[in-house]
């Protein structure tokens, strides 16, 4: 029988019973969580399971969530068995306070780099990791860059008028500012003006 | 004298061993990365690899980037096939909002990528070549790769960094020059392949030098997340292209070809002969192309008006174009929310986009999926022991593209 996503929901219930919940079918992948000192436990049993036999780690990375208190980094593990050819998403929420997630290196040698990488964005903590520094940046920066804390300037922000654009918010030549402030034509000679 | 002007650091005359620096700016690394080597003579004792010097923020830009806005993001991941990683980013796109792609978009999708795959296995090979001492090939094939990049030209204007098609198809036909080089191409390139094939593919110096290098076992190859060529070359038939066939895959004829021991010789010519299958798929597609009569030969691009940025010249002579341009480009199209990973075989292996969109305009969490990253790891375990000549012949067989690696 080909391994479906309910076939493998029902598995991960009746080993894990109600620790692992969240059940999701996004756009056909199977997707759930798990208490992060579970990390493991899960990760085994989906790799040992003689059905299950999700034996290939594609993808780990973390998401930050900065208004969920207590859950705030996610980080998600895509699994694959290649025998089957089924792919689920498996994530574990942790507290950016404490953000302390077992390591997967043992089970996976891929996970090595990709959780340097994720302790280098996020600032996960990966317990018993060999290795744990960072990866992409330099070894002297003090945070963490990725968390939504140090955002860019949104360019779709709704709010925004010309002088996002150089426009409008300085004083060109032969304008004026209005008392409620927007800018309009005038004889006025404004040169040597302060330009806001 | 030299006791009282040279500071040795502790230790460094009881050293048995040689560091060695390999990079970042060696010519041999073809890319900026760097290592570590500890040398006992000439063997490999370990290896220590620094990455991140072209390191260039992709995925926290993305999170403040319209949609159209993060193609350009993905032609600087693997910039040797930058066509496929525009047509990964857009695939994504399409299957979080739901987009559906006519047939012939499908094709040319599938010409397009499949001829991105051929510049980058030929680059990689031939540089291969190169770092075994072998010129003549890699000067051979680089004229076929610059009609490929003409062809690029013919469709999209630019050549390395394409930035290629859009949501829902592409920003213009396929012209008939693109037509035209696409069958020269075809035309020519198997006696050019060939050629190359005899350069090195029982060339003694070059079997000798890539025979055993950088072996690597199947189970370790799975357990490290090789994907594409280095791990078919390990003899894992895994390909994304099949498994999970994106872009209209699933209506051609095509061979995985697999090796068996993993080492540089058959990680070279698996991709010798993917670039036939390339070759083969290329062909099925341009006669797949000529089915479509009528009003169906001028599609390429999907009916999604809130997707699909519209021609100039409508925006300038229609309302609704006009629109819709000005919504497209300013933004302010809101998306589904959800999450979805989506993979498409690159040049290196599986790239995979997992998208996490909140329902805004921008994606709340944008991953890249990069094949080179997740691979560059197994260095150590691959030269452990080898000679420092097989390093460089490693690091050029497993393609590394540092712009890949950094993201």
């Amino acid at each position: 029988m080909a391994l479906t996503n309910e076939h493998i929901k029902q598995r991960l219930i009746e080993k894990f019973d109600t620790e692992v919940s969240g059940f999701e079918d996004t756009y056909g992948m199977l997707s759930f969580e798990a208490p992060k000192d579970l990390n493991l436990k899960v990760l085994q049993f989906l790799y040992d399971d003689a059905e299950l036999k999700f034996r290939f780690m594609t993808d780990l990375c973390a998401v930050h969530y900065p208004d969920q208190p207590g859950r705030e980094l996610a980080v998600v593990y895509h699994l694959h068995n290649l025998i089957d050819n089924i792919r689920l998403r498996f994530k574990v929420f942790t507290s950016v306070a404490k953000p302390d997630v077992y390591t997967a290196t043992a089970l996976f040698s891929a996970a090595n780099w990709m959780e340097r990488e994720t302790y280098d964005f996020y600032g996960v903590n990966f317990v018993g990791h060999p290795n744990l520094k960072r990866i992409l940046n330099v070894d002297e920066m003090e945070y963490f860059p990725m968390r939504k804390e140090f955002p860019l300037e949104d360019q779709t922000r709704v709010d925004k008028d010309d002088e996002m654009f150089g426009r409008g918010g300085s004083m060109g030549f032969g304008t004026e500012k209005t008392e409620h402030g927007t800018i309009i034509e005038s004889d006025k000679d404004n040169v040597g003006e302060e330009i806001i | 004298m030299s006791e009282q002007h040279i500071k040795l650091p502790e230790g460094s005359i009881e050293k048995t061993t040689t560091t060695l620096n390999l990079g970042p700016t060696h010519p041999a690394t073809h890319g900026v990365m760097q290592n570590i080597l500890e040398l006992d003579g000439e063997r490999i004792v370990s290896t220590e690899q620094t990455i991140g010097y072209i390191h260039r923020a992709f995925e926290k830009i993305a999170e403040r980037r319209n949609l159209y806005q993060i193609t350009p993001l993905t032609d600087r991941l693997n910039y040797c096939s930058s066509p496929i990683n525009n047509m990964g980013w857009h695939l994504t796109c399409e299957k979080l909002l739901g987009v559906k792609t006519p047939k012939r978009v499908d094709y040319l999708r599938v010409i397009i990528m499949e001829l991105a795959r051929i510049s980058d296995h030929l680059i990689c090979n031939s540089i291969v070549g190169v770092d075994s001492g072998a010129f003549t090939g890699f000067l051979y094939v680089m004229q076929y790769r610059e009609l490929i990049y003409e062809i690029y030209e013919e469709i999209c204007g630019s050549r390395l960094t394409t930035n290629i098609g859009r949501i829902g198809g592409f920003e213009r036909n396929f012209n008939d020059i693109a037509f035209t080089k696409i069958q020269k191409f075809l035309d020519e390139y198997p006696r050019v392949l060939t050629e190359f094939e005899n350069l090195f593919n029982r060339n003694r110096i070059f079997m000798e030098r890539t025979i055993g290098a950088g072996a690597i076992s199947a189970e370790r190859a799975l357990n490290y997340g090789f994907t594409g060529p280095n791990l078919r070359a390990a003899g894992v038939d895994y390909d994304v292209r099949i498994h999970s066939p994106y872009s209209s895959y699933e209506d051609f004829q095509f061979d995985i070809p697999v090796g068996t021991t993993g080492d540089c010789y058959d990680r070279f010519l698996v991709r010798n002969q993917e670039m036939w299958q390339s070759m083969n798929i290329i062909k099925q597609a341009m006669q797949k192309l000529q089915d479509f009569k009528g009003a169906e030969a001028d599609v390429y691009h999907a009916d999604v008006p809130e997707y699909y940025l519209p021609e100039k010249k409508d925006v300038y002579t229609k309302m609704e174009a006009l629109i819709w341009h000005f919504k497209i480009i300013m933004g302010e199209i809101n998306m589904p929310a959800g999450e979805v990973y989506n993979a498409v075989e690159g040049g290196n292996g599986e790239l995979g986009f997992y998208f996490v969109s909140d329902g805004g305009r921008t994606p709340y969490r944008l991953h890249f999926r990069r094949p080179c990253f997740i691979y560059y790891q197994a260095f150590e375990e691959l030269t452990k022991g080898a000679m420092l000549s097989d390093a460089i012949i490693v690091m050029s067989s497993l393609n590394l593209i540092a712009g890949e690696m950094d993201a």
